[in-house]
């Protein structure tokens, strides 16, 4: 039993390596929602400029149908990065729509026009951004699966490609569709 | 006169303050207590600095949002909770003591405690090696060697 005791460094050694290990491959950005299974915040964003006045995004229009809610900005790199998969998912019949965060409204559908549009309904959140503080956003890109009862069920943070669509959100997005 | 005026510099340069002039509340107490609350609340993009202190856009946001709050007359709790509401209890520089985070508020007097148990028993153990080391001290010399000591110390000399 005391030479056991001896191996008590050595344990507690691998204890710590094996917390900074953890601690080395964990992005602290990734912060759990407080959103999930919550009901999409009370908002009512107006449209774009130079947009249809029925193109803007509020509450109810997230019931219905299992929806992506799409945070994005002109100013964001990384929404650049995801964008042309975007369009894939549209085109393949996902119902997406955006929010255009702490922009300049009219930057953010130039924006559009440019790189193509992704989105049903896109609503403006300039500065301070309340409507992305009440969904918990902390930065651009993320993305809310709300189901059809206007219930947001999984965000993801950053960038959506190939990869994290086909393991993780597709999955959440067809069950959610039943 | 050079090192007066460093150190007149290094004087002045005092801490920059993140928070805009404009965003301040006019009355001073209401301020206050928005930025005490700001000083409590974690930004969500530097991590380790509070809103009040950040430079980050979405600490900003925070910023005026609180002290929109404020102004409208909500509580210091009321404030918290909203932004709690939104984003865990993580956004809380000072945690909360509850269920959830017993092992982060008396982790550390349990170890202390630990600690002070496992020095107790090693001390206590020390203590009675000693006294059961005393039949261990060196048994006396024979004659032999009294008589072997005695000629080595002669040569010496």
């Amino acid at each position: 039993m005391r030479r056991l005791l001896f191996a008590l460094p050595l344990v507690g050694f691998l204890a710590l390596a094996a917390v900074f290990k953890w601690g080395l491959g964990h992005d602290p950005r990734l912060l759990p929602s407080m959103l999930i299974d919550r009901p999409v915040p009370e908002m009512s964003l107006p449209p774009l400029p130079g947009r249809p006045a029925d193109s803007g995004l509020a509450t109810a229009d997230l019931k219905g149908r299992v929806s992506l809610v799409n945070i994005y900005g002109s100013w964001c790199i990384s929404c650049i990065q995801e964008h042309p998969y975007l369009m894939q998912l549209k085109k393949a019949g996902v119902t997406i729509h955006g929010i255009d965060w702490r922009d300049d409204p009219v930057e953010g559908a130039k924006w559009l026009q440019k790189h193509g549009d992704p989105y049903d309904r896109v609503g403006a959140d300039p500065a301070p951004g309340r409507a992305a503080i009440d969904f918990g956003v902390t930065g651009a890109p993320e993305t809310f699966i709300v189901d059809k009862a206007g219930v947001i069920r999984y965000k993801h943070i950053g960038p959506i490609g190939p990869e994290v669509w086909k393991t993780t959100l597709a999955p959440i997005v067809q069950e959610l569709s039943k | 006169m050079r090192r007066l005026a460093f150190a007149l510099m290094l004087a002045l340069t005092a801490p920059a303050f993140a928070a805009d002039p404009s965003e301040m509340l006019k009355d001073p107490a209401l301020e206050h207590r928005a930025e005490k609350l700001g000083k409590e609340l974690r930004c969500l993009v530097c991590q380790s600095e509070s809103i009040e202190d950040s430079n980050a856009d979405l600490a900003k946001d925070l910023r005026i949002i609180v002290r929109e709050q404020i102004q409208n007359g909500k509580s210091d709790a009321e404030v918290k909770k909203f932004v709690v509401d939104r984003y865990g209890d993580y956004v809380l520089l000072k945690p909360p003591f509850k269920a959830g985070t017993l092992v982060l508020w008396l982790g550390p007097f349990a170890f202390l405690l630990v600690g002070i148990g496992a020095a107790w028993a090693f001390y206590r153990r020390r203590g009675t090696a000693t006294d059961s080391a005393a039949p261990l001290a060196p048994a006396p010399l024979t004659e032999a060697e009294k008589r072997r000591l005695a000629a080595l110390l002669k040569e010496e000399k």
